[in-house]
């Protein structure tokens, strides 16, 4: 968790942010793309927009960039509101989610493109080009046009053309949408190191949890125009503040019930008979939130805190783990995953088999929105 | 996109006028009651009237309809045929020749199909008149319908005939059953341009047609040599109004087409 | 089945399109007393192929260089040809642009409109000139009547009122091939222009410019290729002095009735286009594998 000496410029009042929303509102005729957000993002940063398409995310970044303004609220860069900034003005590059590669220029060129209009002169732009090329590991393919190289190299010339003139804040649109799932995890860790080594301040938006899980020092979870959630990822994970969000981040058991206050913890019952216990204080409807991965699926009944009874009725094998869908007499379904750390025909458990299932009281959440 | 600029708009709008104002102009004019075509002198269907009692516009117009509809009918049959021959015919000999002679004509200036044209009615003894305009208009506008048809063809899924042939279906049937209706837009469309294109040929027709036959394109043009009089403003008039109405019901037709189509596919996923 | 659909169109062709063609070559390089009606059979039966060919004579071909009309007339065409093409580029470019940044509900009806003119009479169009330019026409009773011109302008019957006439009646060729290259340029690309420094106009010269490069050339070629040979335009436009190869044919043929001059005209006619031809199919050849 949280320790001092880690990066976290959020927790520190007196931190100067690059870039502010404040109050920000767009509206496209009728419909409310961004709905009234508040949001700071600090130097350094990897931040992650998260969230289902149509939630505004896109919206916001085009803002950043200059391709949208706001219909209301100000958006500051260095204190400096930037409204009337236009694209070309703006210490902002953006890696667009189609690479947006100029299809007549070589690569070199699209990498040059930016310096070459802000006069840098023909030995620093190269050199430059140069330097750029070596961090996206591009080698040697400077003259050859973006329609001759591969998926994966374009999304390398995209990135090294956004780098090339070193802006204060980059915003990557979707920038890893386009690769296979093995090539878009290798690419996430180069991102990481490049963003640390050039100490930019990088904005993604995303609709991939892992990845904005993976790459961000802090997430926001959109819906429909307003930030759910804005959290360093394990925070988002572990304590949602939100059905949606938690629902949204990995897989969880949602299960509704009556929350009612019991010393220092609270007790949720959510059926007859089956009662759960969390930490917190709440009261009246609330949703009971538990990963599958913190149940622990065992023959005999386990010494927990929680501890319901019910039958496997489906197994989900993912290879190194396994989801066993257990319903309780109640007839809610719980999900339980556990690591295979055997192979499979030694398994414990198999369909129709009575379990117990336990967790802890911390591993529990109450939602109450 | 984003939200169209003034500089979009005025370039739309003067194109526009540029392609639009002459011929409103000529529509204006045709209903002026005066002879001087450049003074407004009211407003009067007089010119209609007296192009309606002009016997040889009448019969001008009356050759170029029976031209247009026998030359485009066999343009279309031979365009098709060539069409089918390029996409579908494999090799044979003298291909390259062959494809080489349905561009040619496209880039052709009118006045030499027109002058090798007559040059040969003449070199085989041929008596001139509506036969050879046809067969002249025939020439150059089954090229143009066999470039539509075989951009068609090309473009469709060749199993389906594969599937036709796999069920039982003879050639001659599979062509009747699957590809000519697959293909009928273009047919249609290719019939229209050659349809179009005869109307409105003059170099060719004066080429080929000799002294007994005259279209209302060579009419036209023999009155307008001598600048504007209001029968032509009246008969252009008449001409773009026809094309115009065509023009539309023909697009609506297609428009409805496809929205019932995409009502369909709505109705069917759901 | 399939031999006959191949045969019927190819022997039409070969008959109404090829044979015509080489008489047209034989008569050019034929005797002119032997050609001018009433006119010989072309070749006796009894005459052998070497008789046939023995008898070709370049009389006509050298004339052609003798009389220096016909070298004004190849060199206005293409001078003419090429202003009107360039006209047309400045005139239907921003057309095209237009169109390419409406609204997507607007396009289609908006295309129609382009289109619309090509099924309207060629003729009648170049006719709706004549009214407008004249001494009296329309255009300069407008001047006159704001005071911009104290004197009529003489349009009609000069090389101008050909351009006009030339540019109105092919710029739809001009917009149709620019507008679907613009079409394909991906809206994210100016941005990304944009986001990397150019303000809007100079992502347009460093961005749509060169991407829209292979349509403005096919819209040029499809304007220059038919303007060299046009025959309507200058005759009813231009004025006495208005040279262009397709008008000297017609008037060889049916004026002056030699009729071997005027196949040699139209054999250097097609000789002149062969080179804009071809450029034309390389440049379509091109965007089609860029596809």
């Amino acid at each position: 968790m949280v320790n001092d000496t880690s990066f976290a410029p959020w927790t520190d009042p007196d931190a100067a942010p690059l870039i502010e929303f404040r109050g920000v509102s767009k509206r496209f005729g009728e419909f409310t793309a961004i709905d009234a957000l508040d949001l700071k993002i600090y130097p350094r940063e990897f931040f992650a927009l998260l969230g289902p398409s149509g939630c505004g995310k896109t919206t916001l970044m085009r803002m950043l960039a200059g391709f949208e303004t706001p219909t209301e609220g100000e958006i500051l860069i260095d204190g400096q509101d930037i409204a009337r900034v236009p694209p070309n003005k703006r210490p902002v590059n953006m890696m667009f989610q189609s690479y947006a590669l100029f299809p007549h220029l070589s690569v070199r060129d699209n990498i040059a493109f930016g310096l070459k209009r802000e006069g840098m002169e023909a030995a620093a732009r190269d050199a430059r080009v140069d330097e750029v090329m070596r961090m996206v590991q591009l080698g040697a393919l400077g003259s050859r046009k973006p329609h001759q190289i591969s998926g994966g190299q374009r999304q390398r010339v995209a990135l090294a053309r956004s780098l090339a003139k070193a802006p204060k804040l980059l915003l990557l649109d979707e920038p890893l949408g386009a690769l296979d799932k093995k090539l878009r995890e290798e690419t996430q860790f180069e991102l990481m190191e490049i963003q640390e080594t050039t100490g930019t301040t990088f904005v993604i938006v995303t609709h991939d949890q892992e990845e904005a899980m993976t790459v961000a020092s802090r997430v926001a979870v959109m819906r429909e125009g307003r930030i759910v959630q804005v959290d360093m990822p394990e925070r988002i994970y572990e304590a949602p503040n939100s059905v949606y969000v938690a629902d949204f981040i990995g897989d969880v058991n949602l299960l509704k019930g009556r929350a009612r206050q019991n010393g220092s913890g609270v007790i949720v019952d959510v059926a007859d008979g089956v009662s759960l216990t969390a930490e917190g204080e709440a009261e009246g409807p609330v949703t009971y939130a538990v990963r599958p991965e913190k149940i622990s699926i065992s023959g005999e009944r386990p010494e927990m805190p929680n501890a319901v009874r019910g039958k496997v009725i489906d197994i989900g094998y993912l290879g190194g783990s396994s989801t066993y869908h257990v319903e309780l007499p109640s007839g809610h379904v719980v999900k339980a995953a556990t690591a295979n750390t055997r192979r499979v025909a030694a398994r414990a458990f198999d369909w129709e088999d009575e379990v117990w299932l336990g967790w802890s009281d911390t591993a529990g959440l109450v939602l109450q929105r | 996109m984003r939200s169209p600029s003034w500089f979009n708009v005025t370039s739309l709008a003067l194109g526009f006028a540029f392609l639009y104002l002459p011929m409103l102009i000529l529509i204006v004019y045709s209903f002026n009651g005066g002879r001087l075509v450049t003074v407004w002198a009211g407003f009067s269907t007089r010119w209609y009237a007296e192009l309606l009692r002009n016997e040889a516009f009448l019969d001008a117009a009356w050759v170029t309809l029976r031209v247009a509809l026998i030359s485009s009918t066999l343009a279309t049959i031979l365009g098709v045929m060539a069409a089918l021959a390029l996409v579908r015919g494999g090799r044979f000999l003298g291909r390259t020749l062959f494809s080489g002679m349905i561009y040619a004509p496209l880039v052709m200036p009118e006045v030499i199909t027109g002058l090798s044209l007559l040059l040969l009615f003449i070199a085989i003894g041929m008596d001139r008149g509506i036969g050879t305009i046809v067969l002249a208009h025939t020439t150059f506008s089954m090229c143009y319908v066999s470039v539509v048809v075989s951009a068609r063809l090309a473009s469709f899924d060749r199993s389906l005939e594969e599937a036709a042939l796999d069920l039982g279906a003879s050639p001659a049937e599979t062509f009747r059953l699957v590809t000519l209706p697959i293909i009928a837009p273009a047919v249609i469309s290719g019939w229209l341009l050659a349809f179009t294109l005869s109307l409105d040929d003059l170099v060719i027709a004066s080429f080929t047609a000799g002294p007994s036959a005259t279209t209302l394109p060579m009419k036209i043009f023999s009155s307008v040599r001598l600048g504007v009089t209001p029968e032509i403003n009246a008969l252009s008039t008449i001409l773009i109004a026809v094309v115009t109405t065509g023009v539309i019901i023909s697009s609506l037709i297609s428009k409805q087409a496809i929205a019932r189509k995409a009502r369909d596919e709505r109705r069917a996923a759901r | 089945m399939r031999r006959l659909t191949i045969a019927l169109p190819y022997l039409w062709l070969l008959a109404l399109f090829l044979v015509p063609f080489i008489i047209v070559l034989r008569i050019s390089l034929s005797d002119p007393a032997l050609a001018i009606p009433p006119y010989e059979p072309i070749w006796s039966k009894t005459e052998g192929l070497r008789d046939f060919l023995s008898r070709f004579d370049i009389e006509n071909f050298l004339f052609l260089t003798e009389d220096d009309l016909y070298w004004k007339a190849y060199l206005s065409s293409l001078k003419i040809a090429f202003i009107s093409t360039l006209l047309a580029l400045l005139i239907g470019f921003p057309i095209a642009y237009g169109l390419a940044r409406a609204p997507v509900a607007w396009r289609p009806l908006l295309l129609m409109l382009v289109i619309l003119p090509f099924w309207t009479s060629f003729l009648i169009r170049v006719y709706a000139w004549i009214g407008i330019l004249g001494t009296e026409g329309y255009l300069n009773q407008v001047l006159l009547g704001l005071g911009l011109i104290s004197a009529p302008l003489q349009i009609l019957n000069t090389d101008w009122a050909v351009y006009i006439g030339i540019v109105y009646t092919y710029v739809p060729f001009m917009i149709l091939p620019i507008y679907a290259t613009l079409g394909r340029i991906d809206a994210e690309l100016l941005e990304a222009a944009e986001d990397l420094g150019c303000s809007r106009i100079k992502a347009f010269w460093l961005v749509v410019v060169p991407l829209s490069k292979a349509g403005v050339i096919g819209g040029c070629f499809l304007v220059f290729i038919p303007a060299i040979g046009e025959f309507v335009i200058p005759s009813l436009l231009g004025g006495s002095d208005t040279l262009m190869i397709g008008k000297v044919l017609w008037e060889e043929f049916f004026n002056n009735r030699d009729w071997p001059v005027a196949s040699a005209v139209a054999v250097i006619l097609l000789l002149l286009l062969i080179v804009p031809i071809v450029l034309f199919q390389r440049n379509e050849q091109r965007q089609r594998d860029a596809a």
